[in-house]
């Protein structure tokens, strides 16, 4: 593939100069793809391109394919690939910015991120996380309170227990967590 | 020695049972844990997959809080989850200067600052290293002999960090040796338990994993798993029904925090253990060796 053709396709969704920088650093070019992040990764055989076809969709410049797959939403974050990757590519953390990138573009699976952003919600909320709110926000808002009635049995086991959080603990610098992350906000924007 | 300590979120509730037996036993040893005062959560995978600055802003608020406690001193962590964000924190913010000043400013609005003296340490780190086998082994009055114990790290303890071995950790070997417990080898310890999949649309895929350690623990003869991470303990032990709903298995094979086992080597009770809270019943594979 020539390098124009590349270029022409990564501009297919506009990148950002940070996001050129992730996507086009040197690290990337060194791959061989020799598989080793791919028979690493212990959820591979789930996903729609392997984490080598992922490098090598990048390196072509299908970056649309990349964002829209199930891939980055099946890292575990476990770090065997980075850590195994004899061209020192830090895979797990691509896939954090990959992550990131398909939800600033919504381009990503549908479902796959509300787990995620209930979590930082209820996190932002109370400055701890709350498993019993998490899970609340993440049935209702994926509109699936089935969801919610089938965990039922479970988060009694639990609550006999004593390990069901009824209320949520929350910090009292909540008003500090929130000027810290609005100033970040604010950064974003600006 | 005395340590700067954050237990984590999930130790509040679902997995106190690790936040107790962490204390009894770190009191039992002689260390003196100083829970940081209104800690927050480190904000985990979900968080760090959504948004960069914003996770290390969350976790250098408690590494702000802990260096105000003790300038220069250690945080102590139990969980891996916790221990890698925190400590991934600490090393961008030492690496990446551009990173430093935008997480400085975010601070200075809550009039916090963080000169990045601190360490992140996690406890089984500590006791195996600062501690020694040698000398936890004098407070083993009750040995576990004739437990078979699977030793069940997971990731995040030694990857990417680096502070074990990160394909063949040795730590909780070492620590349930010195307990008298008969050290299974069980070549997953370092495998992933499905993490934060197996809560959301990817639960199948977690449950597959949980499936494939039980199993290999089953085939390798363990009575127990013993684990060092509230989240391996959840996925490993509280999931053990989904899984053989989904697998039809009947796996029921107790799972026990590190400091659990330990506690009870040295002679500790049940209750300061958050002992019998299990959703795998453990009462009876342990009632052998309780005082």
């Amino acid at each position: 593939m020539s390098t124009d053709s590349a270029e022409a396709a990564l501009r297919e969704v506009e990148l950002s100069p940070e996001e050129e920088i992730i996507l086009k650093r040197k690290e990337l070019l060194k791959c061989i793809q020799c598989g080793t992040c791919s028979a690493s990764c212990p959820t591979a055989f789930a996903m729609d391109y392997t984490p080598r076809q992922i490098i090598a969709a990048i390196r072509a410049g299908r970056l649309e394919k990349v964002l829209r797959s199930n891939t980055p939403w099946l890292c575990a974050s476990c770090y065997y690939c980075t850590v195994r990757c004899p061209a020192g590519i830090q895979f797990t953390d691509l896939m954090y910015e990959l992550k990131r990138m398909a939800v600033k573009r919504r381009l990503h699976p549908s479902g796959s991120p509300a787990f995620y952003q209930a979590m930082v919600a209820t996190v932002d909320r109370h400055g701890r996380s709350a498993e019993t709110e998490l899970m609340i926000r993440y049935y209702l808002g994926s509109l699936n309170p089935l969801g919610l009635l089938k965990l039922a049995p479970f988060g009694i086991k639990m609550l006999l227990r004593g390990r069901f959080p009824l209320l949520p603990h929350r910090i009292k610098g909540r008003d500090d967590l929130g000027r810290i992350l609005d100033h970040l906000a604010q950064e974003g924007e600006a | 020695m005395a340590y700067s300590y954050y237990p984590g979120c999930t130790q509040e509730v679902s997995t106190r049972a690790y936040d107790l037996s962490s204390r009894t036993v770190a009191a039992a040893l002689g260390l003196e844990l100083m829970e940081i005062d209104d800690w927050n959560c480190c904000g985990s995978s979900p968080s760090y997959s959504l948004r960069e600055v914003e996770t290390y802003a969350l976790n250098a608020r408690n590494l702000a809080l802990a260096e105000k406690q003790v300038p220069g001193g250690e945080v102590l962590t139990i969980c891996n989850g916790c221990f890698g964000m925190m400590d991934k924190t600490n090393q961008r913010l030492a690496q990446d200067p551009e990173v430093r000043a935008e997480v400085a400013e975010a601070l200075a609005a809550a009039d916090l600052e963080y000169r990045g003296t601190v360490t992140v340490r996690h406890l089984l780190d500590v006791l195996v290293k600062d501690v020694g086998v040698e000398a936890i082994k004098q407070k083993v009055t009750r040995p576990l002999e004739g437990l078979k114990v699977a030793p069940y790290l997971g990731c995040a303890f030694s990857r990417p960090s680096g502070i074990d071995d990160m394909e063949f950790p040795t730590a909780l070997d070492d620590l349930l040796a010195c307990m008298g417990a008969e050290v299974v080898e069980y070549p997953l310890k370092a495998a992933c338990c499905g993490g934060v999949l197996m809560m959301g649309d990817k639960q199948d895929v977690a449950l597959k994993l949980v499936r494939n350690l039980l199993a290999e623990a089953v085939r390798r003869g363990a009575d127990c798993l013993a684990t060092a991470c509230p989240l391996c303990h959840l996925n490993v032990e509280a999931y053990q029904g989904q899984v053989n709903s989904r697998y039809g298995t009947d796996f029921s094979v107790p799972v026990l925090f590190f400091t659990q086992l330990l506690g009870v080597s040295m002679g500790i009770g049940k209750k300061e253990l958050g002992l019998g809270q299990e959703l795998v019943p453990a009462g009876s594979l342990l009632a052998p060796y309780l005082t």
